[in-house]
């Protein structure tokens, strides 16, 4: 193996560490975290490691903390402060998804939120929310799941009680697969 | 014909008009469009002239302020309905509400990567516990740095307890045990396989009442006449009474559960209770 072989391997191997293993409350790991372990070419170790995980059905994801960059591609302080998972490439089955503790009201809630709220230009009154959830939920289960989902980082809420999408949704949900998949129903 | 007075108090009161449709737009995430721009702008200019005093100009400044954040939120408005991410919200709800769940579910498993993690020990970490275990001084010595709480104020009469609602005028025992065949009861009428929801049980018509039975249930399962089922995934707790009392046993981990009986919830669960 070539020198820089080697030293790619050691660091996909810490990249691995890292990722897979959570470090802080809230899973993944900051982009200026990996700089600092991995050097400055973090982003080619993490695409070389995307590589490797094609094949197992899992990928590296980078989430901003806020919003998504302007420019196409993202400068090097964006990537600082980014975020980088390991997420599923494929998708779940209902059968799988109930497995890893999700109640279908409870997966079906989620999806009509966040669906909702990126119609709603990313902002939504937690009102009006509860009431197109109690269209499919009892009352009670409505406001009990949207504090769920504010427990889990799929939601944030401000004072005025308006709804945001929060860090687990930018991380895990292709919103515009999942407008286009509803639609399409 | 206006006087001059008259008419810096009309310019005020439309300026403020203004400062608050702004604010409301923004804040309430309402319609930016609503906001006629052409019309604001003509007023602002009308009454521009009129004003003298600092605290006018400072007025006429913020309306200016706010009128430019409601052309930034129309900009981001246009922005958002250009790209694929848009969708009529009208469209979308009637949509979803057409959908059954498990078609709703269906699609948003195509869209849903979840995060993978995991949660490991490993020998190096199990070498540095070892290290800190060694290094860490035993509890009675760790103890002996806090000094023991000073004794104080006096001794409280029954009487006085009385009327603080700390003891009530039954004694204990037997309030627990009413309490007790009362779960039994509520079990038996409302309940399923033998346990009952834990907010079912303890709420009451008023907060404090609530806070009282939930004071007394943790009792009964303290003193072992009932036991709590805890269903983390599901956010549920539900409480069964034994036939007999428990007897503690010596080899049994006692484990402390903290129930969190805010105002919030209990409210929440009134709600409940009505909608059903």
């Amino acid at each position: 193996m070539s020198k820089r072989k080697a030293i790619y391997a050691s660091k996909i191997k810490r990249a691995v560490h890292m990722l897979f293993y959570r470090r802080h409350a809230k899973p993944g790991v900051k982009g200026w975290e990996l700089r600092k372990t991995l050097g400055a070419d973090y982003p080619k170790v993490l695409s070389i490691l995307d590589e490797y995980l094609k094949p197992l059905d899992l990928q590296v994801k980078m989430a901003f903390e806020e919003e998504k960059p302007h420019s196409e591609k993202p400068t090097p302080e964006e990537l600082d402060k980014a975020r980088f998972y390991i997420t599923l490439r494929g998708d779940l089955t209902p059968k799988e998804a109930k497995m890893i503790g999700w109640r279908i009201d409870d997966l079906a809630g989620l999806a009509i939120t966040i669906a909702y709220i990126i119609s709603k230009k990313g902002k939504a009154p937690r009102k009006e929310v509860e009431e197109l959830l109690r269209e499919k939920l009892p009352g009670w289960k409505a406001s009990l799941n949207i504090d769920r989902y504010i427990r889990y980082g799929y939601l944030s809420q401000d004072e005025n009680e308006q709804l945001y999408l929060d860090w687990r949704t930018r991380a895990e949900v292709d919103q515009k697969a999942l407008i286009e998949l509803l639609l399409s129903k | 014909m206006q006087s001059k007075k008259e008419r810096v108090k009309i310019g005020r009161e439309r300026l403020q008009r203004i400062i608050e449709m702004c604010k409301a737009v923004e804040e309430r995430g309402l319609d930016p469009f609503l906001v006629n721009v052409d019309e604001i702008i003509k007023v602002v200019r009308e009454f521009f002239p009129d004003w003298e005093q600092p605290e006018d100009l400072c007025l006429d400044a913020e309306a200016i302020n706010r009128l430019a954040s409601v052309i930034k939120l129309q900009s981001e408005w246009v922005k958002h309905r250009s790209t694929t991410l848009y969708t009529d919200p009208f469209l979308l709800e009637e949509k979803i509400k057409s959908l059954d769940k498990e078609a709703i579910v269906e699609a948003f498993l195509g869209a849903w990567h979840p995060i993978v993690e995991l949660e490991q020990i490993s020998l190096h970490s199990l070498k540095e516990a070892l290290l800190y275990w060694e290094n860490l001084p035993p509890l009675k010595d760790r103890w002996k740095e806090f000094p023991s709480p000073e004794e104080a104020g006096g001794v409280a009469s029954p009487e006085e307890l009385l009327r603080l609602k700390i003891l009530r005028d039954k004694a204990f025992t037997e309030e627990l045990e009413n309490f007790w065949n009362e779960l039994k009861r509520e079990v038996a009428e409302k309940g399923e396989n033998g346990k009952i929801r834990y907010w079912d049980f303890i709420g009451a018509e008023t907060y404090e009442e609530t806070v009282y039975r939930a004071f007394l249930t943790s009792f009964l399962v303290t003193y072992g006449y009932a036991t709590l089922e805890v269903y983390p995934l599901e956010d549920e707790i539900f409480i069964k009474p034994f036939e007999k009392q428990q007897r503690r046993t010596a080899k049994k981990q006692l484990v402390s559960l903290p129930i969190a009986i805010t105002r919030e919830e209990w409210e929440k669960w009134k709600e409940r209770v009505k909608a059903k």
